[in-house]
């Protein structure tokens, strides 16, 4: 069991004051905050051990190198993968861009590119910009309750797509997808298998060899590390068979003016001095939760999603976007008070339907949770489309991590009755 | 209470009762403007008779900032000389809003202003 307010004192941020209030980060979903730890770890390597890894013959770049490499291993193990399968780059989204870019370049004209409805931006547009070469974009639809269609992947299976991308947990709804059934799917048609694991792999159990797919993306940054440091985990016969994305110095082997030959995987996929220090800072990031122990983590945000479901009936005209079953929902809290619709001139016009609408608008409620000391993110999540195919113009949306607690949800709903009190109309 | 608490207060008011909300008949011109980043919507529609702003109003979906300062705007302008709505400049209006907001939220606030400064100048092109 995780004792969240234990785990508060571990942040110092968390002790910070806002509006007269105690600070309740609810916006872990975009970025978590960053325990001592990790903090430490980072002013250790720049006080202690800083010089450019994998060049220098003298003792303090060996230690760099040294410090990098354990990284790669210590966060290689944590989801269970070969050092040799860990990729270093800043985010998912640069992740995401590196396997669309490399992946993309075998591609012609008239392929398919599978996604699903609740991909992120960052799993969209880097695949929009293979329609350049005639590379078609397909969706797997999502169900009115906010899972995915299995009918419909399975029909579009069929065309045939090279390469299949889904995210693991939605950042927006919330859904687990179903992905260790999805991988051998996809496999059966020959596509290459990516797993967004953005929300997936800071808040449950992730094994890169247990899913069997062929590439696995997250950041350091939503899973207490730095901000700058993320991963794209790779087979190595894939990261073997595929182009580099940057070039430039590390990743190669040999350079004439002419050309160049690459340096084995993964320093292929590693141009230029890289971010040493994050990755100390994730690897110290990875020893806190696994101390915690991933199952644990995963426990209690059940327990705070649990506790969220609970309490969402006290709230008249709540409109939830989410799976109803706590089991297959990550801890992402996605709601609206009243309806918000997308304002559709046309639509709205023709239906005569001008009367002012009820619904608060999500910034209202983020602002004005803000004056509770609450931080809650209100918007589109990065998820435009998704919004469009829910038919809202945006939501507010909570997200819990270890260091969250029921009394944390208790003052939620607390000032969400004040909030809707003061924006009723 | 300070000047900017009733400010607040001002424009909440103006957001559970707006002003000159829906449509007009025959409107000489009428202009829809959207907030990509947060999905704000402010659609005006104005008479404009011998350069005098003469009837204005507005549909839309959006924040209290968005919209209640849409509804203040509504009644600051009609009956003025369209000169004067034009020469109007954002900072002008958020001085009248008297808000400490944030850039964020300063371009909710001023959603209508661009929506009838659009309005007039299309007016005037024709």
């Amino acid at each position: 069991m995780i004792d969240g307010n234990l785990i508060k004192n571990d942040f110092p941020i968390l002790s910070r004051k806002f509006h007269g209030k105690e600070l309740v980060y609810l916006d872990s979903a975009a970025t978590s905050q960053k325990p001592r730890s990790v903090i430490d770890s980072i002013s250790d390597y720049y006080e202690n051990h800083n010089a450019n890894v994998h060049r220098g013959i003298y003792r303090l770049s060996e230690e760099g190198t040294e410090l990098y490499e354990k990284s790669r291993k210590n966060v290689a193990d944590f989801v269970s993968a070969d050092a040799r399968e860990i990729v270093y780059v800043r985010n998912t989204t640069e992740g995401l861009n590196l396997l669309a870019y490399s992946l993309g370049k075998k591609l012609s004209h008239g392929d398919t590119v599978l996604l699903t409805e609740m991909e992120h931006h960052s799993n969209m547009v880097p695949w929009q910009f293979l329609r350049d070469k005639g590379v078609r974009i397909e969706y797997v639809k999502m169900k009115e309750d906010f899972t995915l269609d299995m009918e419909d992947y399975a029909e579009k299976l069929k065309m045939r797509p090279k390469i299949v991308s889904v995210t693991q947990s939605s950042n927006v709804v919330g859904t687990i997808n179903p992905i260790k059934e999805m991988v051998p799917m996809a496999h059966e048609v020959n596509a290459a298998f990516i797993v967004d694991g953005a929300q997936s792999v800071p808040h449950m159990p992730v094994s890169f060899s247990g899913l069997d797919c062929d590439f696995l993306v997250f950041s350091g940054h939503k899973m207490l590390g730095p901000m700058g440091i993320g991963c794209v985990v790779g087979k190595l016969e894939e990261l073997r068979a595929m182009d580099p994305f940057l070039g430039g110095g590390d990743m190669i082997r040999e350079v004439s003016y002419d050309r160049a030959t690459w340096n084995d995987v993964p320093y292929k996929f590693e141009a230029g001095t890289q971010n040493v220090a994050g990755s100390i800072g994730l690897s110290a990031a990875v020893d806190y939760l696994r101390n915690l122990g991933m199952n644990n983590v995963r426990e209690h945000e059940l327990l705070l999603i649990r506790e969220t479901s609970r309490r969402m009936g006290e709230i008249e005209d709540l409109e939830f976007f989410g799976p109803a079953d706590p089991g297959i929902r990550g801890g992402v809290f996605s709601f609206n008070l009243g309806s918000v619709p997308a304002f559709k001139l046309e639509r709205d016009l023709k239906s005569g339907n001008l009367v002012v609408s009820r619904g608060v608008h999500p910034h209202d409620v983020a602002a004005s949770l803000d004056m509770h000391g609450i931080a809650v993110r209100s918007g589109h999540h990065c998820a435009m489309p998704l919004m469009g195919r829910m038919d809202v113009a945006a939501t507010t949306r909570a997200s819990y991590y270890v260091y969250n607690t029921v009394e944390d949800v208790n003052k939620l709903f607390i000032a969400l009755n004040d909030v809707k009190r003061e924006f009723a109309r | 209470m300070t000047d900017e608490e009733i400010n607040a207060e001002i424009i909440l008011d103006h957001y559970r009762n707006p002003h000159n909300y829906g449509r007009i008949e025959n409107p000489t011109s009428e202009v829809t403007e959207y907030n990509p980043v947060c999905g704000d919507t402010v659609h005006m529609e104005v008479v404009e008779r011998n350069g005098i702003v003469e009837k204005v109003s507005f549909l839309g979906r959006g924040c209290s900032i968005s919209q209640g300062s849409a509804s203040m705007l509504t009644d600051l302008v009609t009956g003025k000389p369209v000169e004067d709505v034009m020469k109007m400049s954002s900072d002008d209006y958020l001085k009248i809003l008297g808000l400490d907001l944030g850039p964020a939220r300063e371009k909710c606030a001023l959603l209508s202003l661009n929506a009838i400064h659009k309005a007039l100048k299309e007016e005037g092109d024709q």
